[in-house]
């Protein structure tokens, strides 16, 4: 088996990994090797057509293929290595990564640091349970929109979408101006996922409807989707009785939940956060095994890529100070747990005595709150629990941590959104 | 067209007496209407269980085969190259008065030559043998000789070995009716046309009453119990080492908890008698009874609801027999039944290809054993799968496709893809029996559009005439951009 020896190897060249690898070269590592499966760079974006990306990086509003070619020719200009249509099977603690691709055949990397960036999956039909026949004409959010924008091919001419996220909403539009019919975007939660924005630019622009407190109970279609059956739901969730009704479509979208993938990371024995689905991270985005560090979607689900090109800039500089050994290891570890009305607060370990930013997803909508870590308190004006909420520790702040080892994060007062 | 005999179905029973026939010197067809092997409901969603043999009355003929059936996969399905793995079974008693029914299957299986059956009511060894299971057992009838499979892998593996050794097939192609003529088969008609033949064997699963029917026999009718399954991550690993069975019900062996040969964990079926054969739909009650029972099992179960990878449902043949209908008609010639092959059909299918034999001699075909017959299949390569043994590098320096994992979950490469699709896949789930691609956890939502784009490249067809399993099932319903141009993209 051949071997590679690497500075800094980053898994994945999506926004986080290209992010992870360009500022590793900047600060200093020589030799940054990107790994992807895919036959191109960045990850989900090439099929973003749409705009909304960059408005905090870049202070401009770009579309996803715009957003990310910024870093693909930045990765490029710099030297960054890649190899694509490369398969990483195996992840050791200790810095050795087994790799297959057609033209090296199996390979090992012997990295100094390495970087996760394996971004997220779907959720799939199965994981949801939702019963009814098997035809073709079911799809996830991603892959509808893959089909339509990479591959160039209408996956559905009519159109029910599972899910309000963002996602969903997003990709209901493409296929209203694609000319397809969309005869639904239907929400097991009583409030729609997405932002307020692409409710009115995606649906109502577009005359689609949107059934709060619905979900899709059944498909039917014995070759291709008839149709799907909606009903509405309780607080719980559960279809009501009495309420079920079909929609004919030949197509279901799905786009219910995305989930960190992490198997590599189990592999290597990193510690998993049961709450994010991604790895334990500190300040420095290290998982529990040193030198390994983690960033973007594969530590925790993000809104915006703007933010999970923050965590991959922290990654790689911090991926590159290991590399040479210089990363100053954490004195103080603060360990960060979600408190009331918070689902879940990554980075989980900060240093309480450097500046950070936090990010923290909350449980139900909040108008007018306020986030309590300790003794500090940040106003909240509103969020949803779509939305990444962001706190930032600054040097005057944490002043307040000193002598703490572990800081709860929760919602001092909820007010709980119409 | 002619054939000294037609097969009717690619199920795992018609396929494996096409196996068993290609030993002799005849031409053999088998149509299927489905278009590939094992799409038929009774063999595609199958517990995937060889059964040992105790659940079955002495002297009916699900008894006389089963046993025997479960001997003779031993090494059929060795020669074949499909997965096979004599894990043992339980069937558990979660209260005392359940000891004296798994008695009573113990004393069935003894008179049925099941061998090693033992009754574990020491509940130490029971939770060191089974370590999850409900500690509430009392009692466990052990079989050491049940089996799991991959029953559609298994089915697939005896056709291209049967193909290979002369068979003929025809998929997409339903019989329409059989020409009899004075009270002797003739031929078989289709809907792609008719074959001039002397031998109908009539392996329809669902369909073998309205088969059977097209001789002008009534005897028996077929009708559909539904079954449902929950298939569950790898990474939640075999919930169970044997395949675990509670104590059996008059119409059903229970809701099973066993481990796949791929590692994963499979709960189900329920037992639903429906009328509509058809009826392939999982329902949201029917699921909640699989959840529950196999709860009963196995307990940790419960928190692994997130471990979901899919649901689906399966059809069991059921004959009004209760019994399978393996002979002669006694008033056709030529026309052979091998029907009514509910559960354990699978474990008897090999079994009852040698009857078939035997009654297809007593009906006067001639059978020449072949010289040629080669009894060996090579199963695929599957290199992501044997990393460590150095054959893998090898194989990628041959085939450097066998380098490039397209499907992440079941890290199934572009090599497997085309040798599958080389190997008689023609559908995307014909891909996905054969070499998993798109089972695992993302249910292909990444590499759905890779294997779509392989397969219109391979097969010559543009990727808008790719379909699931044939017929309409559609992937794509047209180009971008057609719709806006006001075509309508169905052509």
């Amino acid at each position: 088996m051949n071997e590679m020896t690497e500075d800094v190897a980053v898994v994945g060249g999506g926004a986080a990994g290209l992010a992870a690898a360009t500022r590793a070269k900047e600060t200093g590592a020589e030799r940054v090797l990107v790994l992807d499966r895919n036959s191109e760079l960045g990850g989900i974006l090439p099929q973003c057509v749409h705009t909304g990306f960059g408005l905090h990086h870049f202070k401009e509003n770009l579309t996803g293929p715009e957003y990310i070619t910024r870093f693909v020719d930045r990765a490029r200009a710099l030297g960054v290595e890649s190899k694509l249509d490369t398969m990483v099977l195996r992840l050791r603690p200790g810095g050795e990564i087994v790799a297959a691709n057609s033209p090296d055949g199996l390979f090992k990397i012997k990295a100094k640091s390495i970087v996760l960036a394996m971004g997220c999956r779907e959720r799939t039909r199965g994981a949801l349970g939702i019963p009814g026949e098997r035809p073709a004409g079911v799809f996830t959010a991603g892959t509808a929109q893959r089909l339509m924008d990479i591959e160039g091919f209408m996956p559905g001419k009519r159109v029910v979408v599972l899910g309000s996220g963002d996602v969903g909403l997003i990709v209901a539009r493409r296929f209203a101006v694609e000319g397809a019919k969309v005869e639904a975007v239907v929400e097991i939660l009583p409030y729609p996922g997405g932002l307020a924005r692409n409710i009115i630019q995606c649906l109502e622009d577009f005359d689609i409807p949107l059934l709060l407190s619905h979900t899709v109970t059944a498909v039917h279609g014995a070759e291709r989707v008839s149709g799907v059956s909606v009903a509405g739901v309780d607080e719980k969730g559960n279809p009501i009785a009495g309420t079920e009704r079909t929609i004919p479509c030949d197509t279901l979208v799905l786009s219910v939940g995305l989930i960190p993938e992490n198997e590599l990371s189990e592999e290597a024995g990193i510690v998993l956060d049961p709450l994010t689905g991604g790895p334990v991270v500190d300040q420095h985005m290290e998982t529990s095994v040193p030198g390994i560090f983690a960033c973007g979607n594969a530590v925790h689900v993000h809104d915006l890529v703007d933010h999970v090109t923050e965590t991959g800039m922290t990654a790689g500089s911090s991926a590159a100070k290991f590399a040479r050994g210089e990363l100053e290891t954490l004195r103080n570890r603060v360990r960060m747990r979600p408190g009331s009305g918070v689902r879940y607060v990554v980075p989980q370990i900060i240093s309480g005595d450097r500046p950070v930013t936090v990010y923290l997803r909350v449980r139900n909508p909040v108008r007018n709150a306020t986030i309590r870590a300790g003794d500090i308190a940040f106003p909240l004006r509103a969020a949803r629990p779509a939305e990444t909420v962001t706190l930032e520790f600054t040097e005057r702040r944490i002043e307040k941590l000193i002598g703490k080892a572990e800081l709860e994060v929760g919602m001092e007062e909820q007010k709980p959104v119409d | 067209m002619k054939a000294d005999a037609v097969i009717v179905g690619a199920g795992i029973v018609g396929s494996t007496i096409a196996r068993e026939l290609s030993k002799y010197d005849i031409e053999v067809t088998v149509v299927e209407k489905e278009v590939d092997v094992a799409f038929g409901s009774p063999t595609k969603a199958n517990t995937g269980v060889v059964h040992p043999g105790f659940d079955d009355p002495p002297g009916t003929t699900r008894a006389k085969h089963c046993s025997r059936g479960n001997a003779l996969w031993h090494e059929i399905a060795r020669e074949v190259g499909a997965p096979f793995e004599e894990v043992g079974s339980l069937v558990v008693a979660l209260k005392d008065e359940e000891i004296e029914v798994l008695e009573g299957l113990k004393h069935r299986g003894d008179t049925n030559g099941v061998p090693g059956l033992e009754i574990v009511t020491d509940e130490d060894r029971l939770r060191r043998i089974e370590p999850n299971l409900n500690t509430g057992a009392v009692a466990a009838l052990l079989a050491p000789t049940a089996a799991i499979t991959s029953p559609y892998e298994l089915a697939m593996a005896m056709m291209e070995n049967a193909v290979r050794n002369g068979v003929r097939t025809c998929f997409e192609t339903e019989v329409t009716g059989i020409t009899v003529k004075q009270d002797r088969v003739r031929g078989i008609q289709t809907t792609k046309g008719e074959i001039e033949t002397q031998f109908v064997v009539n392996a329809a699963g669902l369909w073998a009453d309205k088969i059977s029917s097209m001789v002008g026999l009534n005897r028996f009718t077929i009708h559909p119990r539904k079954g449902e399954y929950y298939i569950l991550d790898k990474k939640a690993g075999s919930l169970s080492r044997h395949v675990i069975f509670p104590t059996p019900s008059p119409i059903s062996k229970g809701i099973v908890v066993t481990p796949t040969v791929e590692g994963n964990t499979l709960i189900g079926p329920n037992a639903q008698d429906i009328e509509d054969k058809r009826d392939l739909a999982t329902t949201r009650d029917g699921l909640v009874e699989v959840w529950a029972g196999a709860c009963k099992l196995i307990p940790s179960i419960a928190d692994k609801r997130n471990m979901m990878v899919t649901n689906f449902c399966g059809l069991r043949p059921e004959p009004d027999t209760n019994d399978f209908i393996v002979g002669r008609s006694e008033t056709i010639d030529g026309f052979i039944n091998a029907a009514g092959m509910r559960s354990p059909g699978l474990s008897s299918a090999p079994s009852v290809a040698l009857t078939i034999v035997e009654l297809l001699r007593e009906s006067g075909a001639e059978l020449r054993q072949k010289s040629t017959f080669n009894p060996m299949r090579k199963p695929m390569d599957k290199p992501m799968r044997i990393l460590d043994s150095g054959s893998a590098q090898k194989l990628i320096e041959q085939d450097p496709d066998y380098g490039y994992v397209v499907c992440r979950c079941e890290h199934v490469t572009k090599g497997e893809i085309l040798e599958a699709i080389r190997r008689g896949a023609t559908t995307v789930d014909g891909v996905k029996f054969r070499t998993r691609a798109g089972m695992g956890r993302c249910q292909g939502g990444f590499c759905g559009p890779h294997v779509l784009k392989l397969m219109s490249e391979e097969l010559k067809i543009p990727a808008q005439r790719v379909t699931k399993r044939g017929g309409e099932s559609r992937i794509l319903l047209g180009g971008a951009k057609e719709l806006l141009r006001g075509g309508d993209s169905n052509e």
